[in-house]
């Protein structure tokens, strides 16, 4: 007598019976990624924020995660499956160092691996439910792609992710040029995570920037942003409109 | 190498600790016609004999293109050449497209070593009967790998496999140490003169030769007849004519596929009794 509940595969043509095991809606999220090429390599900011629906609940997530030798992943929607993804590619290098015979994988190949997933999912009806940013530098060359979770996938100087595509990209567009220093990159990212913290509510005022080049990844420890908020127009919000909502 | 009781079966050892079936199988790949291959730093060259049955028949097909990156020359039985080549087209069309990158040439063959391998551990299955001189460029640079029927690979300098190999192989081995830094067309006039050594006293021309090339900036292909012949001309290789070409010994023509079954019983010594050739 078998007792055990029931459990689907994963892929499982059963289907009504099977979704128990899709994603259907994301529970823990994490906002906006933004990621910008700069002279030595690659940059890429993230808050901390893990939310729980309009809940801030978790906030100590890390969001971004070093990939390889060559490679820097960053990760907005939802975070379990974002782990999904970080064990899909660690299996992935492990194999690839197994080999043990002087080649591996880039950036670009890792960003085209992880389209493959991205878009083999949606197929199925299961996708993993992120927005995903790969950066990386392999023998002198600089690569910056993004893939989301229907996988649409391109590479430019500049990325971002869910409200970043709308706030921190026009920024980019405007600010951005070649050969940015340390420096420069650094306060462009955060011009951009300022703005964001003020605007988008599930942005987290703790952050980190992670920078990767030919030597490797640096992930910075977190810190959070000065904002102000004496600004007049704030005193008294409801001054222009006494008594509504 | 004479008929013994351990060699029906590909899954039984003498008890030298030799497998008979495999060694036979490299047999088959010293009949074929003789196909060549060096390398610089920076190109890598293939060249192969092409015989034709009969004046009525065209030549088979020896030398492959598997990827831009990656060609392929083969000597022995040219059917499991082709299937061979069929999966390592398969391999790379795969991996570029899954990773938007070329697939490492190390990598390609020691999947093909280990496909190899594994009807050497068999008893439904047979090891394929021929020798690949695989040609690659990655990004640590031009490579060139001999693959045998046993599942082991090497890399090379340089190369002949075949039959008449041998003579090739004392060219090669005369001039190797330039290589590395030879032009591209120095190479290949390297590649012609090798496989003239292999036709002993034929002349030598665009017509029962290929000659194929890959190198940075350049993806791999065949050279057409007419450049072929141009290059020979030019290099002034026609050279010696000992009065009427010399006779295609008959084992040139065994591209046929009887070298399997128990012809074996009929092959000349060539190898030395106590080594197992796949121990080199």
């Amino acid at each position: 007598m078998n007792f055990m509940a029931s459990k689907q595969p994963e892929n499982s043509l059963l289907g009504p019976e099977a979704d128990s095991q899709r994603t259907l809606y994301p529970y823990v999220t994490g906002t906006s990624v933004v990621a910008l090429k700069y002279k030595d390599g690659i940059l890429m900011a993230a808050d901390m924020g893990g939310s729980y629906g309009s809940t801030l609940r978790y906030k100590s997530v890390e969001r971004m995660k070093p990939i390889g030798k060559h490679s820097l992943l960053g990760a907005s929607g939802e975070i379990s499956d974002f782990q999904e993804i970080l064990r899909y590619l660690d299996e992935l290098i492990l194999y690839d160092n197994m080999w043990d015979d002087g080649n591996s994988l880039g950036p670009k190949e890792v960003h085209n691996y992880l389209t493959r997933v991205m878009y083999n999912r949606r197929n199925k009806f299961n996708p993993l439910w992120n927005s995903l940013v790969l950066g990386g530098v392999k023998n002198g060359q600089k690569y910056l792609g993004t893939v989301s979770m229907i996988g649409v996938n391109f590479e430019d100087n500049h990325v971002a992710t869910g409200f970043g595509n709308h706030l921190a990209r026009p920024i980019l567009r405007e600010e951005w040029h070649q050969n940015l220093s340390f420096e420069d990159g650094v306060r462009l990212l955060e011009k951009c995570m300022r703005v964001l913290l003020y605007r988008d509510r599930s942005a987290v005022n703790k952050l980190q920037i992670a920078k990767i080049t030919e030597e490797g990844v640096t992930i910075s420890q977190p810190y959070s942003l000065k904002t102000y908020w004496d600004f007049s127009a704030f005193a008294n919000p409801a001054q222009g409109a006494v008594g509504s909502w | 190498m004479f008929r013994n009781q351990y060699d029906t079966d590909v899954t039984t050892w003498s008890p030298a600790g030799r497998l008979f079936q495999v060694e036979y199988a490299m047999e088959a790949v010293k009949q074929g016609s003789a196909a060549i291959g060096l390398r610089s730093k920076t190109h890598i060259v293939l060249g192969c004999v092409n015989k034709a049955n009969s004046e009525l028949s065209s030549h088979q097909k020896k030398i492959f293109k598997v990827d831009d990156h990656i060609g392929v020359a083969i000597a022995g039985l040219t059917a499991d050449g082709r299937v061979l080549s069929r999966y390592m087209r398969n391999e790379c069309i795969n991996y570029s497209f899954t990773y938007e990158s070329p697939l490492p040439v190390g990598r390609l063959v020691v999947q093909l070593a280990d496909k190899a391998q594994v009807c050497t551990q068999r008893s439904w299955k047979r090891p394929y009967g021929v020798g690949l001189l695989v040609a690659g460029l990655d990004e640590s640079g031009a490579h060139l790998y001999y693959n045998c029927p046993s599942g082991n690979y090497f890399e090379y300098q340089a190369f002949a496999i075949g039959s008449r190999s041998q003579a090739a192989k004392t060219y090669l081995e005369r001039r190797f140490e330039n290589f590395a830094d030879s032009s591209r067309d120095d190479l290949v006039k390297d590649a012609l003169m090798a496989i003239r050594e292999t036709l002993q006293g034929e002349t030598l021309k665009s017509s029962i030769c290929t000659v194929a090339v890959v190198g940075v900036g350049e993806p791999f292909h065949i050279l057409d007849q007419e450049t072929v012949q141009q290059m020979i001309d030019a290099f002034d290789i026609v050279g010696e004519k000992e009065g009427p070409a010399a006779e295609p010994d008959d084992a040139a023509a065994g591209q046929e596929v009887e070298a399997e079954q128990g012809a074996a019983a009929d092959q000349g010594g060539s190898t030395d009794e106590g080594v197992a050739p796949m121990d080199i």
